[in-house]
């Protein structure tokens, strides 16, 4: 029971920080029927970006701890969202109208881009985010330990979301988000600007991504420049498992892959663990490619 | 590049006269250095056509080809080194060994479409990949791999330099072109491009679409298991950092950017990736930010391809509506 509950909490952890970035590709493949490639180099490159602001604002500065780590988040997210802007407007704007296979390949050289723009900039090793970066408190509640950074990825990652959906669920923008989302002729003869909200959608995403990026470089320490294919590969995992193109889908399917991660990794083996969540994948894709929230989706690529 | 095609096209036979003869010169002149580099040109090239097959011939998205490739690879290491069977035997046998499996893992999820396909297919790969690294039986070796213990012979002669194994390599491209080619023109292969470009009218015609398409995959499965012997015998140590998820990308990167379903792309494809960059030494570690930006920028520019194949329509360009 013990274990339990521990891969419970590990999986709820892992599974918020694959939510956040599943949101990126759900949000991205809703309005725009794209499979953003780059989207887990986005998660990769915030966390890079908040692991130099770390290193950087606490080495001789008198900074306290939290202001460090606000900054450090806060920065790294608006930096990937004006680079997730940019990416947008150079590589996929052009694409718009043409056959969607253009728009994926596309996608996949910005990724390369990014994954070794990245890898030249800080490294082929491994980077370890500084382990005074976060206070090393835990709490037992019954069987539970909880340590700091779970509590912190918890509480973020579900403030997010939260703001998210009560964004796109409550305010007129959240509204042409989802109107353009369905028809962007219809979106745009009701006035709406298809343009910006595509533009919002890859500023929000990536800005969730780095979010995401952040916390689990300190969760997990260690960051790669190829961690944004891995980590990607299962956010867009939970995307689907959620119904690529659902908000809400995503925000779910992250957290339940997280717990399936978890607790086969706990009761089977760790090894195999990333077997199990592709193995999820294929068998999803055959018996039910709409996901648990399923949404209408497109045919043909 | 149309003008080479241009006159290509006006004197086969010619132009395939004189490449095969400068193919046969290059290896007697260049340094060991570029013949290696030629023989692994020959051996993306050999991938490349492999699965051009599945997604230039039938338009089937596989971005996880180097799962068959590694299959054939370690077929080849572990069934060599346990049995010590000859390669000569052992390239058919990965070849099959390959093809089988194509055939097992693809039959389950080839009516997928699209963009479910290509996401199938990339958990494939790393089903594949992550098995070889967990060293099931202890047949794998694990992360470390397995090491060859036996090379090509040729009455006697081990293959074992560059050189030899360029003229394996390149013989096995000629071979494979002359194949695949007669293969493109016999019925299954109008077939298959007539399901690239409308499934649905493929099947009205009276094609058994969903044989079609694990035919395709099966081949195109086991030419890339075959190849894995020879890629074997060069490397002498395979591991699964070879077969990363990031290879198959890369691979059906090349296919795309040489043109899809058309071999003289695939072959200009792989030289754009692995030649290139040799010639630009300087540059090498920005070998793949370029290759990123490339891609990109190609599909901005130029998305049907270096060498766009001839009965490709005109459907990249156009819209799909929306």
């Amino acid at each position: 029971m013990a274990l339990f509950v521990e891969q419970l909490v590990n999986g709820l952890t892992v599974g918020a920080v694959y939510a956040l970035v599943a949101l990126g590709y759900t949000m991205v493949y809703g309005v725009m029927r794209l499979i953003n490639f780059a989207h887990g180099d986005f998660f990769m490159l915030g966390s890079y970006l908040g692991f130099t602001l770390l290193v950087g604002t606490f080495v001789g500065s008198s900074l306290p701890l939290w202001a460090g780590l606000v900054l450090a988040v806060v920065v790294s997210a608006l930096g990937i969202a004006i680079l997730g802007m940019l990416v947008e407007r150079a590589a996929y704007r052009p694409l718009r109208r043409s056959n969607r296979l253009t728009a994926v390949v596309s996608a996949m050289g910005v990724s390369i881009f990014l994954q070794n723009s990245a890898m030249l900039i800080w490294g082929p090793r491994y980077r370890a985010y500084p382990p005074w970066a976060v206070p090393d408190a835990r709490w037992q509640i019954g069987a539970v330990h909880l340590g700091f950074m779970q509590v912190l990825v918890l509480v973020v990652s579900v403030l997010l979301m939260a703001g998210l959906y009560l964004f796109v669920q409550r305010t007129t923008v959240g509204a042409a988000i989802r109107a353009t989302a369905i028809d962007h002729d219809a979106a745009r003869l009701m006035g709406i600007d298809v343009d910006q909200i595509i533009r919002l959608i890859f500023v929000i995403g990536p800005g969730l991504g780095a979010v995401a990026g952040v916390l689990l470089g300190l969760y997990y320490r260690q960051i790669h420049f190829t961690v944004g294919w891995s980590y990607g590969l299962k956010a867009f995992t939970a995307a689907i498992l959620g119904g690529i193109g659902n908000i809400p889908g995503a925000m779910v399917g992250g957290l339940l892959l997280g717990i399936l991660e978890m607790l086969g990794a706990g009761y089977v083996s760790a090894a195999w663990k990333d077997v199990f969540v592709f193995l999820i994948l294929i068998l999803l894709l055959m018996f039910r490619p709409t996901g648990l929230l399923g949404e209408r989706v497109a045919e043909k690529v | 590049m149309s003008k080479i095609a241009g006159l290509a096209d006006r004197n086969p036979v010619w132009a395939l006269g004189a490449i095969a003869a400068a193919a046969i010169v290059f290896p007697l002149v260049a340094s060991d250095y570029w013949i290696d580099v030629a023989v692994f040109w020959g051996l993306y090239v050999l991938l490349g056509l492999s699965l051009n097959i599945i997604v230039g011939e039938v338009g089937l998205f596989d971005m996880g080809h180097m799962a068959f490739f590694a299959i054939g690879a370690y077929t080849t290491a572990i069934l060599s080194g346990r049995f010590g069977i000859s390669l000569w035997l052992l390239l058919p046998v990965a070849g099959i060994v390959a093809g089988l499996a194509g055939y097992v893992l693809a039959r389950p999820i080839i009516r997928l479409r699209g963009d479910y396909l290509l996401i199938a297919t990339i958990g494939l790969n790393e089903i594949v990949r992550i098995s070889l690294l967990n060293n099931p039986w202890g047949l794998t070796g694990g992360p470390n791999g397995i090491i060859m213990l036996d090379q090509f012979r040729v009455f006697g002669l081990l293959i074992q330099r560059p050189i030899h194994f360029y003229y394996l390599v390149w013989a096995l491209v000629a071979a494979s072109v002359f194949a695949l080619v007669r293969l493109q023109r016999s019925r299954i292969g109008r077939a298959w491009n007539c399901i690239r470009e409308d499934e649905v009218a493929a099947e009205a015609m009276g094609i058994d679409v969903r044989w079609a398409k694990l035919l395709a995959f099966t081949l195109g499965a086991g030419l890339a298991g075959a190849t894995g012997t020879v890629f074997a015998a060069k490397l002498v140590v395979i591991s699964p950092e070879s077969f990363t998820f990031m290879e198959s990308v890369i691979l059906f990167c090349i296919v795309i950017l040489g043109g899809m379903g058309s071999i003289p792309g695939v072959v200009l494809g792989s030289a754009a990736m692995l030649v290139l960059p040799e010639i630009l030494r300087n540059f090498a570690q920005y070998r793949m930010l370029f290759f990123g930006a490339a891609l990109a920028l190609m599909m901005i520019f130029r998305p049907q391809g270096l060498w766009p194949s001839k009965r490709w329509s005109t459907k990249l360009q156009e819209s799909e509506g929306e």
